[in-house]
């Protein structure tokens, strides 16, 4: 080989790159850099044809200053220029320029493509070469369309030059990455995967990166290559080292090439050919025999080499996860490894062996290896291969070694590296849940957890905890005793206190008769930890505080006090302000009952997939949603409602009123109108909030810290329901089983008649939860259903005895959890009757069957209208046909008190008038209701008579059947 | 596969750098800043491979020359890191004991030896004198 002078004679870029080596600071090369560009810059626009030597020149200069990380936003079109250089060196950086610095939307595509095609056609295989290299880098659609078909000919052309086969062979594969659809195979396969035959291994190597991505797409077309593939590879396994001369590294036989072959067959299940998996099978073995004999070199090379199509052999061994001799002859291979002196060895069977581990062939192999895997862990000296071992063992873990598994890499957290810890305390947490036997020892490694590496216990951990610990009732005393012994630490973490706290709170009362942990005891411990906490952490302690006067009201006037002081009712912060204020006031005017309902003992979380497990799926990839935020929500919701803003609500009519399509549109058009955005109102109850995790929907909404209002945005089923209007021919929709619709129905239906939200039904098994809201004449109704026992409701279905179509609810609904339907109503004209609602499902084995008017009444489609004195008499003048109004005289039935009525009437969706009737003790509305066909103007009087405890109810409507209906609806209201 | 090959000196300043995934400019010097403060700050007793984001690095180094390859998870990793040994034999065999002076001055010679061993992020050619074939035409060419 000729010495190679410094720069090749092109001294002027010599002295270039000598000058920016001896630049003493980055802003000497900076200066030297732009001074070039300039000097570059004037010679490309100077008027001096420059030749190719020296365009050659500046481009490769330009080409280092790229290298330093400056951008270049010209010479391109010199580097073009190059291309049509005869040149080899010229023509060479041209093409170097262009697939380092021109990217595919390049206006010069077109100028580019030109010197290709010329180039392809030349027949000079070294400029052949360069132009497809070209096309590989650039891969630019353009390219693709000009030079998609023409690149499989030169491909499988007998004429063609090894070397531009290789070219064209990753040229073609770049294309049908960037434009599959350019790229057609059909005619080639074939002959494409014979190239796997070649005489040539340069050849094979390459077309094996094209087969490998072609049977990945496309695996039965390719099936041909398995059988191929495995010649090819028995071939290059079974020769001796000297056969292939050149291919041959440091003895070993053509070791990238076997690596690509093992990998392309990776793509396929075993060969189902007898005789090909014989051959197949016996290379594997020749592979890992191998391995056994000595070396015929000490350079680390041959070794190297020879590893590297050893741990391919293994992978496809695994991958295979069919033949238990060859998986456990892998492990006890892999098993050497991990004492060998070689880093890089060790690091690589911990990472194979983590595969191992989940095959049912190699499980208990790789579980032998368990103390030199544990010794890694603990003595590696390299981080990253401590992790692997922390994987490995993850990996192998199963009930029999959890207990020591889980109590080295506690031991092992002590001192671990703080990049894996979370990953560490989140891989603990998961296996002491996965294989907890008796939940102390489940109780006790999470404390311990939070103890060792508290910072790194992210909020999903500690939530799980506290899930199991409610979950399960035998544990629940356990539990209250270890945190309260680990709050006893002059200093602990405060995920300690978090834990704790909640844990007291819930379960105090069962550690309370020992008088070393009698409820003051209890609080005095907690409120020692309260003035370190963050806020967060502080109102979770004084949700606990309050759940403490529930549990033992000896406390209560310490608590109180503690409550009372400035410090909490004039806190800064306002959660912490309202908590305090709106617990003090709880517990001094709330009786016993209504406190122990409140601060009732929390219900069992719904079982599901770990939130800890969604979390390390998270941080190992994207793509897995985070379930615990909705957790979260869900426990602030049932601790008591902290005082969320109920904002939301005039948002949602807002969002209502806007979706309103016009009188024309279609009757199935609401489906499409813009879903309601905004989030249902907070006077659904506590009893709904208890249950406001979404179940199965929509995990994916956006929850903050009163969040869990939102849980409830209608995400899930849409059902269109569509109220016919119910004269009196179909008024009576047929129930399917009358025996079921519940007598008291109608007193629900009356409940509802003034107001949207609450419990619609409830009874042992199921509670039906019910938000409505309506614009004009449409309104959306979301139905929850909860179900109330542990046991899974099957073949759940619902069906609306109304002219809809309904998408089914979830038909399993699982113990404990909760599922939403919404209803989209439009009213087409007035109507008497409520729709009815089949409720059907399967509790152990009984079917139930439940029959419910839904609350939709005539009032829900008021439209309030303010009008003056003088207005509402003359049109009460107008509406004066005897059938146009009717008329009750009824007994109270309700309190009579001014601000209860003017909340009914309110909530009958009229304007309440004032200052319209002579009597101040008289009460008139006015109000349109919108069907879709007509508005019916309606006006209401109504008459109290306090000493009487009677009402006169006076109703004036535009149409009759409209009197008559609101007057029956309303006379049940007062 | 291959997603670069990165050449840097123990300094950190890049003397070769080959990308098979389009990176942009200001986002590759951060990542070669990154990947060379990662590669660099190891000692020799640690393993040759460096998880790195969403993929791995294969690292080796010569003199005061480190050469690093991004690598997609499903490569192999050992040989990578001997194909990084077969980059530099066939430097060192073409440059007769290749230094980095060397590299820097013939900057497209490396490309071109480059360019025949891998493409696309795939090796294609590992043999050393069909490696060097078109320089050693070039070399004829010039002489002649």
């Amino acid at each position: 080989m000729p010495a190679v002078s410094k720069g090749d004679g092109m001294r002027g870029l010599a002295v270039f790159i000598s000058d920016i080596r001896n630049c003493k600071s980055k802003e000497a090369e900076i200066k030297r850099i732009n001074k070039e560009l300039a000097n570059i810059r004037s010679k490309f626009k100077g008027d001096k044809a420059l030749d190719g030597y020296s365009k050659k020149k500046y481009v490769c200069k330009l080409l280092f200053i790229f290298l330093l990380g400056h951008d270049i936003d010209f010479g391109h079109m010199e580097a073009v220029n190059l291309l049509s250089s005869n040149k080899y060196t010229e023509k060479q950086i041209g093409y170097l320029f262009i697939s380092v610095l021109v990217n595919s939307n390049s206006e010069l595509i077109r100028l580019i493509n030109n010197a290709i095609k010329n180039d392809l056609s030349s027949r000079n295989p070294t400029f052949m070469c360069l132009a497809l290299h070209c096309i590989a880098n650039v891969g630019s659609r353009e390219m693709a369309e000009a030079f998609a078909s023409e690149i499989p000919r030169i491909l499988v052309a007998g004429d063609t030059m090894d070397s531009v086969k290789q070219s064209a062979a990753l040229c073609l594969l770049r294309l049908y990455k960037t434009s599959p659809d350019l790229v057609l195979m059909g005619e080639w396969t074939s002959r494409v995967v014979h190239l796997l035959n070649d005489q040539h291994m340069g050849v094979v190597t390459a077309a094996i990166s094209l087969i490998t991505c072609l049977s990945q797409k496309n695996p039965d077309e390719f099936k041909t290559c398995v059988s191929l593939a495995v010649s090819r590879l028995s071939r290059i396994v079974s020769s001796a080292s000297t056969d292939l001369q050149d291919y041959t590294y440091y003895f070993v036989p053509a070791p990238w090439l076997s690596c690509k072959l093992l990998r392309l067959l990776q793509c396929y299940p075993p060969p189902e050919d007898g005789a090909v998996k014989g051959r197949l099978v016996e290379c594997l073995e020749t592979i890992l025999n191998k391995a056994q004999e000595p070396p015929k070199s000490k350079k680390v090379q041959h070794s190297n080499a020879k590893n590297a199509i050893l741990f391919e052999a293994i992978s496809l061994i695994i991958h295979y996860d069919s033949e238990p001799n060859l998986l456990v002859r892998a492990c006890n291979q892999l098993g050497q490894f991990l004492q060998h002196r070689e880093t890089n060895l060790r690091y690589l069977a911990l990472e194979s062996m983590c595969t191992l581990a989940s095959s049912e062939f190699s499980h208990e192999a790789v579980k032998t290896h368990i103390e030199t895997v544990i010794n890694a862990l603990k003595t590696e000296r390299d981080v990253s291969v401590r992790q692997r071992a922390a994987d490995l063992l993850y990996a192998m873990c199963d009930r029999s070694n959890a207990k020591q598994i889980v109590a080295e890499m506690l031991s092992y957290l002590e001192t671990a590296d703080y990049s894996i810890r979370e990953e560490m305390v989140l891989k603990v947490a998961i296996l002491a849940e996965k294989y907890a036997v008796d939940y102390s020892w489940y109780v006790d490694t999470i404390l311990n957890l939070i103890r060792i590496a508290g910072d790194y216990v992210s909020e999903e951990v500690w939530y799980r905890v506290i899930q199991i610990v409610i979950n399960r009732d035998d544990v629940q005393g356990y539990a209250a005793k270890t945190v309260f012994e680990a709050l006893q630490a002059p200093a602990c973490h405060e995920n300690m206190v978090k834990v704790g706290g909640y844990i007291l709170g819930e379960f105090g009362n069962l550690i309370a008769g020992d008088p070393r942990s009698s409820p003051l005891v209890q609080f005095n411990l907690l409120h020692s930890k309260f003035h370190l906490c963050s806020v967060p952490t502080r109102a979770l302690l004084l949700s606990a505080y309050i759940k403490f006067i529930n549990l033992f009201p000896e406390t209560k006037a310490t608590i109180q006090e503690v409550l009372r002081c400035d410090s909490q009712i004039r806190n800064s912060d306002v959660e912490l302000q309202q908590r305090a204020v709106e617990y003090l006031k709880l517990s001094s005017i709330a009786s016993t009952d209504v406190l122990a309902t409140v601060l009732e003992e929390m219900p069992p979380f719904p079982e599901r997939e770990s939130s800890i497990l969604a979390k390390l799926k998270k941080k190992k990839g994207p793509g897995a949603v985070s379930v615990t935020d909705l957790e979260d929500s869900k426990r602030e919701g049932g601790e008591l409602n902290g005082g969320s803003d109920r904002g939301p609500d005039s948002g949602a009519m807002a969002a209502s009123n806007a979706s309103t399509p016009s009188p024309s549109a279609d009757l199935l058009g609401i489906r499409s109108a813009a879903p309601i955005g905004a989030a249902p109102t907070s006077a659904g109850s506590l009893l709904v909030d208890v249950f406001s995790e979404a179940g199965p929907a929509a995990p994916s909404a956006a929850v903050n810290d009163d969040g869990f209002l939102r849980d409830l945005e209608p995400t899930e089923t849409s059902d269109s329901l569509l109220v016919e209007g119910s004269g009196d021919s179909d008024s009576a929709p047929p129930s399917e089983d009358p025996a079921t619709l519940l007598s008291e129905a109608d007193e629900l239906l009356n409940k509802f008649v003034c107001k949207n939200n609450g419990v619609l039904f409830e009874n042992q098994l199921l509670q039906i939860g019910i938000k409505s809201e309506y614009r004009q004449n449409l309104g959306r109704m979301y139905l929850f259903y909860g179900n109330k026992t542990s046991v899974q409701f099957a073949s759940f279905t619902t069906t609306p005895q109304l002219n809809v179509q309904t998408k089914p609810v979830e038909p399993l609904v699982e113990g404990g959890a909760q599922i939403q339907q919404v209803l989209n109503i439009e009213c087409l004209t007035d109507f008497s009757e409520a729709p009815l609602l089949n409720i059907k499902f399967r509790y152990g084995g009984a079917l139930q069957n439940l029959s419910l008017k839904l609350p939709v009444t005539i009032n829900k489609f008021f439209q309030p209208t303010e009008m003056t004195s003088h207005d509402f008499f003359q049109r009460w003048k107008q509406l004066s046909l005897p059938q146009q109004e009717a008329q009750k005289i009824f007994k109270a039935n309700h309190s009579m008190d001014t601000e209860v009525l003017k909340a009914k009437l309110l909530g009958l969706g009229t304007a309440l008038l004032d200052d319209v009737d002579p009597n101040p003790e008289n009460y008139v509305c006015a109000g349109v209701i919108q069907t879709k066909g007509q508005q019916v103007g309606c006006l209401l009087r109504l008459e109290p008579n306090g000493q009487a405890q009677m009402y006169r109810l006076t109703l004036r409507c535009s149409k009759d059947s409209v009197s008559m209906r609101l007057c029956e609806l309303l006379a049940q209201q007062f | 596969m291959i997603k670069f090959v990165l050449m840097v000196n123990r300094q950190g300043q890049t003397r070769l750098s080959r990308y098979y995934d389009p990176v942009e400019l200001n986002r590759r010097t951060l990542l070669e800043n990154h990947v060379v403060h990662c590669c660099l700050s190891r000692r020799k007793d640690q393993c040759s491979f460096v998880e790195y984001k969403d993929f791995k690095l294969v690292y080796r180094q010569y003199a005061a020359l480190y050469i690093v390859v991004g690598v997609t998870d499903n490569e192999n990793e050992l040989s990578v890191y001997e194909l990084v040994h077969n980059f530099v034999e066939v430097l060192d065999k073409y440059f007769s004991r290749v230094s980095e002076l060397d590299i820097m001055f013939n900057l497209d010679r490396v490309h071109i030896i480059l360019d025949e061993m891998i493409q696309n992020g795939h090796v294609v050619e590992t043999n050393k004198s069909r490696i060097l074939a078109p320089l050693t035409a070039l070399n004829k060419m010039a002489d002649g």
